[in-house]
């Protein structure tokens, strides 16, 4: 019984001890790559290649998923607001659903999955196949060469792409409750440009889709850097950046809307 | 005399150090707590192609590894051309290992680029030419490899052997002074072995620098270099030329030489009583 204790002790100290570890190894990691990323800015053509395929390989996941957000959001909003009297509302509901919530979260998540993964089985794929130390003893520096212009690509990609998101689903809303339910356009257009604010709504949304960005890219190049070289390492790699993604920008995203929107 | 005798000594020392392009001197590495190099002397001369052999784990590539600045070693110094690897500052280092080239044990080519964009790499990194320059020098190297017609294929589209050359063509890219293999001859066949043996004496000539090879081979690599020198646990055990190697007494290069099942290298990994392990001790 002492002994079990003893050991159930020794573990959570051990994986705190190895957490704390690795959230330093983590942030020293993240200090290299932001101080070795003006060759990404001298050498545009890098940034464009990432954010080809961080974001625009990510496009169509997110355009259908933001389409069938949209779709849902107005069906469920429709149908609620309708008991109330208040149908027209449902532009609104959508719209501020969408900038505020669904678009920054759903789409990390989207973005976690499609590029997070993608970002970090190339890197571990490199690491183990000694495509980075070859680059190292060409005298070549991976950090600033790919790691830098990885983690660029991925943060500027994701607020672009939460804000294709947000527009398919306004979208998606307009064709099930104005073309197929028949709600008035009007109404429906006029009610959310009146109650949707540039500042509080829009602004904020794209603050958290910005911060987002940053947490799933910097979590996806550290895990692929960070990577056993071996093909289940890689694979464990891929799944944490993956779960690690999902947490923290679900953790996230309740401080960022306790601040913004909450006024704590 | 008492007072010119150091600056004799001194003198001497830099007429032996101009002649090496690479030395370790009193080197000791582990990892962790598992040391691999033990006080490990040895030069390596301008010129000429010298192999380091020994079983796995014997330290090959860590001592490649030390040379090119990927890891220090906790005592001793590694010099390239007379400069401490492990006292250069990152520009430093960078600038030295211009001057390296390393080919590594899978090749390592960039799978996404083109043999082509592979060799052209470390051109368009380092050397700001006009693309036609950059065009005609990536076709000389893959030339020189014999393979400028597979220029177009992708790493995936090619063999062993052709991407053991590709890499071999994308380290000469920058004309090093120090070309490093990493056994080049693994999972080869006879044919391609030969091709890239006669390869490394060839290019080594031709670029007047000086290469080490790490590799088991017994039969290319004593085909094609200089000396030889056999690690074993960290330390070395033979040196010499290939010719004396063959003829040596060492128990150690006998049995590397004619491959033999045990020796100092034993064939069982340490274990217990067989008959205990199958139940049958007493």
């Amino acid at each position: 019984m002492f002994s079990a204790l003893v050991r159930g002790i020794r573990l959570i100290g051990r994986l705190t001890v190895d957490g704390i570890w690795r959230l330093g190894a983590a942030t020293r990691f993240m200090a290299i790559v932001l101080l070795r990323s003006s060759t990404t800015f001298r050498r545009p053509r890098l940034l464009v290649d990432e954010v080809f395929f961080a974001g625009t390989l990510s496009l169509i996941i997110i355009v259908v998923s933001g389409l069938f957000v949209g779709l849902v959001l107005g069906l469920q909003g429709y149908e609620t607001l309708k008991r109330y009297g208040s149908a027209e509302a449902v532009g609104t509901l959508v719209a501020l659903s969408l900038v505020r919530e669904l678009g920054p979260v759903v789409s990390a998540l989207l973005f976690a999955s499609r590029a997070g993964s993608a970002i970090t089985a190339e890197i571990g794929i490199m690491k183990s196949t000694e495509q980075l130390s070859a680059m190292e003893m060409m005298a070549v520096d991976p950090f600033s060469r790919v790691l830098a212009p990885m983690f660029w690509g991925g943060f500027l990609s994701m607020p672009l792409l939460a804000a294709i998101f947000s527009a398919m689903g306004v979208f998606g809303g307009y064709l099930i409750t104005v073309v197929v339910i028949g709600v008035d356009p009007g109404a429906f257009w006029s009610q959310m440009q009146s109650n949707v604010d540039l500042r509080h709504d829009i602004l904020n949304g794209v603050i958290k889709s910005i911060v987002f960005g940053a947490a799933v890219t910097a979590i996806a190049v550290f895990e692929g850097y960070d990577a056993p070289p071996t093909a289940e390492g890689v694979s464990h790699a891929v799944t944490r950046t993956v779960v690690t993604s999902a947490l923290a920008v679900l953790a996230l995203d309740f401080v960022l809307t306790a601040f913004m929107f909450t006024g704590v | 005399m008492s007072v010119r005798m150091p600056a004799l000594i001194v003198k001497l020392k830099a007429k032996v150090q101009a002649e090496n392009l690479v030395e370790f001197d009193s080197v000791d590495f582990s990892y962790n707590t598992a040391p691999i190099l033990r006080n490990l002397n040895i030069a390596f001369p301008k010129g000429k192609v010298v192999a380091i052999m020994g079983g796995s784990g014997s330290g090959k590539t860590t001592l490649l590894r030390l040379i090119g600045g990927q890891l220090k070693p906790q005592n001793g110094s590694v010099r390239f051309d007379g400069k401490t690897v492990g006292d250069m500052s990152h520009a430093d280092l960078y600038a030295a290992r211009r001057r390296m080239g390393m080919l590594f044990q899978f090749g390592a080519l960039f799978t996404d680029l083109s043999v082509f964009e592979n060799v052209a790499f470390p051109m368009r990194e380092h050397l700001e030419l006009p693309e036609p320059m950059i065009r005609d020098l990536v076709l000389m190297k893959l030339h020189a490899v014999g393979l400028r017609g597979a220029h177009a294929l992708k790493p995936a589209e090619l063999s062993g052997g052709m991407a053991r050359r590709v890499a071999l063509a994308r380290a000469i890219a920058l004309d090093p002074n120090l070309i490093m293999y990493d056994e080049p001859f693994t999972g080869l066949d006879p044919i391609s072995m030969a091709v890239i043996a006669n390869l490394i004496k060839r290019l080594n000539t031709a670029l007047g620098a000086t290469s080490i090879v790490v590799t088991h081979d017994v039969k290319e690599s004593f085909r094609i270099v200089d000396y030889v020198c056999f690690l074993s646990r960290g330390e070395i055990v033979a040196q010499g030329t290939p010719e004396q190697m063959r003829t040596s007494d060492e128990p150690y290069v006998r049995q590397f030489v004619d491959g033999q099942m045990d020796g100092p290298v034993h064939f069982h990994y340490a274990a217990g009583e067989y008959g205990d392990d199958l139940g049958m001790g007493g």
